[in-house]
């Protein structure tokens, strides 16, 4: 596996700098110096607790001696591969390669991300020019009007016309030249005016909306003012360029609104960091619903936060440290929050391990609630929501195995297993 | 010979210039603009064969091929089509349907006169 190959060769690494014996460290560590020999020669792959207490012996960071500091890149160098399966890229070697040849790796990750831009882009103009019914009449315009043009002036360049088809194929010439001009030119300012709304950073109102709340953090602090101001100029703030973008900003503000209001921002922040966040108590103390405390916990503290909607489909994504959000394609199936869409209103709080060396967990919270925006006889709109807390020191316990998307996903005896991935061995 | 076309198209400059392409060869063409009524114009005129426009208005192209193709006595007629969208998909549908041949706008004159021609056989 290419995630912790190099693991043990980074702990030895680090005992040598130290100046620590192999014996010694595996006597800190509760193991024998024969296992702790067989580590560091990448011979056994560790992770979780024995990673953690060996990271804290040698006085550094779990995250540094599973990943080393091309972690984040060997990821994406494995992500870039997944595009390109029948290259043969050594992706067991992706580790070795980013740790060799970060510059190299960094490009590899840029043109991955640019590619996946590029081919949404692609998707959307193809798209548009099968279904947009505008550009359809407005193509559909200037096709015809060239071909009056072309034919009629086909007759006229002939000469053996008679003076008064001559008159009038003139007339018609004149008609469809003006034509055809008015058509090209709303045609341009209409791809003009498309272009200007498909900046390459932002290319889904979604994605625009969550660059923005990167930048500022997921905070929106004006709105936590006791006298906040009104949602258009918080929105005008923003400077989002799209239609679709500023939409779904204006009611994404509007529940930050009446969340911030139902749960003030100092009052949580003091609770959480009294007695941990915990999203049963935080509902109870503010008597809200779980949904409203699992948001305001996952924006506030240091947790991912994923909501989707009926059909699985996700309409929020803010990731946390080693929990990364797929913003392609479909996510893990085996989320507690899809079990919470199929048990509506009831709260599930699962452990979850994330695969690779350092098998992350994080605790999940999830809940899906139901409202009925057109009354009665309307249809029931369901969303569920997934808080994910950084778990450390939970080890004894046995969490459930999840992993962000298939395709970069090393599980591979999952039973939920939905496309080969191109990281596991015998798929 | 020649014989006698029905050009079912919306467009007055592209009706006059076709019409007097294929008239000026001989062809005895009427001309037809409104898609919902094109079957009774067929019915009515008994053309050798038909130019059809795929868009037109109040009732596709396609529809009035597809009646075309299943009536008894004018299931024959060759019909060629003319679209302003040279789409693969819009192509095998009207092959699908039973076009005799499909040309993309712009044509040339040429182009029509050939078809023409060679469809009825001449």
């Amino acid at each position: 596996m290419s995630i912790s190959e190099l693991t043990g060769s980074r702990i030895r690494a680090r005992r040598l700098d130290l100046g620590l014996k192999q014996a010694d460290l595996a006597k800190a560590c509760d193991i024998s110096a024969s296992y702790l020999n067989l580590i560091e020669h990448n011979r056994r792959r560790i992770g979780g607790g024995l990673l953690a207490a060996l990271a804290r012996a040698l006085e550094t960071d779990p995250g540094a001696l599973s990943q080393g500091a091309g972690g984040a890149l060997t990821t994406a160098l494995e992500a870039a591969s997944a595009a390109h399966a029948n290259a043969g890229a050594e992706v067991s070697r992706a580790e070795d390669f980013a740790d060799r040849f970060p510059g190299w790796a960094k490009v590899i990750e840029a043109q991955g991300q640019r590619i996946q831009q590029l081919d949404r882009l692609v998707e959307i103009l193809n798209n548009r020019l099968t279904h947009d019914p505008l550009l359809g009449a407005a193509m559909h315009d200037v096709l015809s009007t060239a071909t009056a043009i072309r034919s009629t002036s086909g007759i006229l360049s002939d000469g053996d016309v008679d003076p008064e088809w001559q008159t009038r194929f003139h007339r018609n010439l004149y008609e469809d030249s003006q034509r055809l001009a008015e058509a090209a030119g709303s045609l341009v300012r209409y791809l003009d005016a498309d272009e200007d709304q498909m900046t390459p950073a932002a290319l889904t109102p979604l994605e625009e909306l969550e660059a923005w709340l990167t930048d500022t953090d997921w905070q929106v602090p004006s709105l936590e003012r006791a006298l906040p101001p009104d949602l258009d100029s918080v929105l005008e703030g923003a400077g989002l360029a799209t239609v679709g973008g500023r939409a779904l900003a204006r009611r994404w503000l509007k529940r930050y609104l009446e969340d911030a209001q139902s749960i003030p921002a100092a009052e949580l922040d003091q609770m959480m960091q009294a007695s941990g966040p915990d999203p049963a108590a935080v509902a109870r103390h503010f008597g809200t619903d779980l949904a409203t405390a699992l948001r305001r916990i996952g924006l506030r503290g240091n947790g991912a936060l994923v909501i989707c909607d009926g059909s699985g489909t996700l309409t929020f994504r803010k990731p946390a440290d080693g929990f990364d959000v797929p913003r392609f394609g479909a996510t893990c199936p085996l989320w507690p929050l899809f079990e919470a869409l199929q048990r509506p209103l009831t709260p599930i709080r699962m452990l979850v391990e994330l695969p690779g060396a350092e098998a992350r967990r994080y605790m999940a919270y999830a809940i899906s609630m139901a409202g009925h925006p057109d009354g009665f006889d309307g249809p029931a709109v369901v969303e569920a929501t997934m808080l994910l807390l950084p778990q450390e020191g939970a080890d004894a316990e046995t969490a459930r195995a999840v992993g962000t998307s298939c395709r970069i996903c090393p599980r591979a005896d999952c039973a939920a297993r939905r496309e080969p991935s191109i990281l596991g061995e015998g798929l | 010979m020649t014989g006698r076309v029905l050009l079912i198209e919306d467009e007055p400059n592209i009706i006059e210039a076709i019409r007097f392409i294929l008239s000026r060869d001989g062809w005895r063409v009427d001309t037809h603009s409104d898609g919902s009524t094109a079957m009774d114009a067929v019915r009515e005129r008994k053309p050798d064969i038909i130019i059809l426009d795929v868009m037109l208005p109040n009732r596709s192209g396609f529809d009035i091929l597809s009646d075309l193709r299943s009536d008894a006595d004018l299931g024959q007629t060759p019909v060629l089509m003319l679209t302003a969208r040279g789409q693969k998909k819009d192509r095998e549908r009207a092959v699908e349907i039973g076009a005799s041949r499909f040309m993309t706008k712009p044509f040339s004159n040429a182009e029509v006169l050939a078809s023409v021609r060679e469809l009825t056989g001449q």
